[in-house]
């Protein structure tokens, strides 16, 4: 600590001080980006598994697939921290907790978008899959799902970025991730910690966000190539 | 002791403590989302009339769409301490971007027809603005301040973690002491505060579109 300096005043030491602190630190940050980046993508699997199977029973009728999203919906408003606090009891402080309750964030946005980019298809496009001789199940393997695609994808996206963000709050219940950057940086009113900590979990939304933005657009190409030939 | 028991234990004992918690909760989220629509309803006004300011501000939601909401209050402590200040400052920035983009996209939607046939009905464009232009943007422009009203019930909770009170300081507390009490209480209470809210502004937006379909 520089003794000359007033340690209170937080934007002493300025730019130099950030980097410094970044070069300093870099193993850290490293190692809780990745754990984080493990948190969010043990998430992201788990319910997009899980979102695949809720859909598939939601195809079934379209009151059911609106019951679901309403529920959903609903649990998705309830504040993270608190379906936390309520977990906890069951499974404990850790790794499980956290990743339970974001796989159950997620299902909103995952079968609302799934459920909608489904049941959006064109009906000239279903009729002339018919009309083929397809039977339903091929309809939806090769007709439905690949004109979905690009809406599945992009509720895959709006997960990711609240994944990564809840993510941190994770930390509370010794998840581990980013989250301990940021606590500790409060603990100890470190401006340049809590700010390199921010700066992880943003540049980790921006490479998760402009990868699957990148399989959005692949996907939405891909399509439009076979409704050409 | 049952769970049930320990539960009532504590509302039996602490129910003041409780309610107190409950009403922080409730005053800071008000306070902050009162300021949030105080600012970015008439910045969302005036996006929909600026390309440049549109472009500005929809480049800054879209930063802060990736700052985590947690990341937002901790950064004020460093500089505006602990307690309820950083915690409404935080919560604003967290509540401005919803009510913003929804208030300059409701407001740049509405029909141009229809606002060239309240010019010809002889309509000063003070009278256009309230009779035809804000009754035609309330709902969309409302549901981003039902958005904005969930995040900050939500973020407020972790708003214990800067000592500015609230509910969150149940959970927080019963993870430091592991109390399975407090934390069913927290979680609980937490849960249904925002339920209730989503569930109150639903109705407020019913009640006000028949309000203005009769009008």
């Amino acid at each position: 600590m520089d003794a000359a300096g007033p340690s209170s005043d937080p934007g002493c030491d300025g730019m130099s001080g950030f980097i410094d602190y970044v070069t300093r630190h870099a193993d850290d940050l490293l190692e809780a980006t990745l754990e984080h980046l493990w948190l969010t993508g043990a998430t992201l699997v788990l319910a997009i598994a899980l979102a695949a199977i809720v859909t598939m029973v939601c195809l079934r009728s379209r009151r059911l697939g609106d019951a679901v999203v309403e529920v959903l919906g609903a649990i998705y408003s309830i504040p993270s921290l608190a379906l936390f606090a309520l977990l906890i009891p069951l499974t404990g402080l850790g790794f499980t907790s956290a990743v339970i309750v974001m796989v159950v964030y997620c299902q909103f946005m995952l079968v609302r978008n799934a459920l909608e980019g489904i049941r959006g298809v064109d009906p000239d496009i279903l009729e002339a899959a018919e009309g083929l001789g397809m039977s339903p199940r091929q309809v939806m393997i090769r007709v439905r799902l690949p004109l979905a695609l690009p809406t599945i994808i992009a509720g895959v996206r709006l997960a990711a970025i609240s994944t990564i963000g809840i993510a941190t709050i994770a930390a509370s219940i010794n998840a581990g991730g980013l989250g301990l950057i940021l606590f500790s940086g409060l603990r100890t009113l470190d401006v340049d910690k809590i700010l390199a900590g921010t700066l992880c979990c943003m540049a980790l939304a921006l490479v998760v966000d402009a990868l699957l933005k990148r399989l959005e657009a692949l996907t939405s190409r891909g399509i439009s190539l076979r409704e050409l030939s | 002791m049952t769970p049930m028991q320990s539960i009532l234990d504590y509302f039996a004992s602490d129910g003041a403590e409780w309610l107190q918690m409950v009403a922080e909760h409730l005053q800071v989220s008000a306070l902050a989302l009162a300021i949030a629509v105080l600012v970015a309803v008439p910045a969302g006004i005036l996006c929909s009339r600026s390309a440049l300011a549109d472009r500005l501000a929809t480049g800054i939601a879209g930063v802060l769409r990736i700052v985590p909401s947690l990341a937002v209050l901790i950064i004020c402590v460093p500089y505006l301490g602990v307690g309820t200040l950083p915690a409404v400052v935080a919560l604003t920035v967290l509540a401005i971007p919803p009510i913003l983009i929804n208030t300059a996209v409701a407001f740049r939607n509405v029909p141009s027809e229809m606002i060239e046939a309240a010019r010809g009905l002889g309509m000063s464009p003070t009278q256009m603005f309230w009779r035809i232009q804000v009754p035609l943007a309330f709902p969309v422009a409302f549901s981003g301040i039902r958005t904005a009203s969930i995040e900050v019930i939500a973020s407020a909770s972790l708003a214990a973690y800067i000592g500015a009170g609230g509910l969150g300081v149940l959970i927080y507390t019963g993870i430091g002491a592991m109390r399975n009490d407090l934390l069913w209480i927290g979680g609980l209470s937490v849960a249904a505060l925002s339920l209730l809210t989503s569930r109150l502004l639903a109705a407020a937006d019913n009640l006000v579109r028949r309000r203005l379909h009769l009008a």
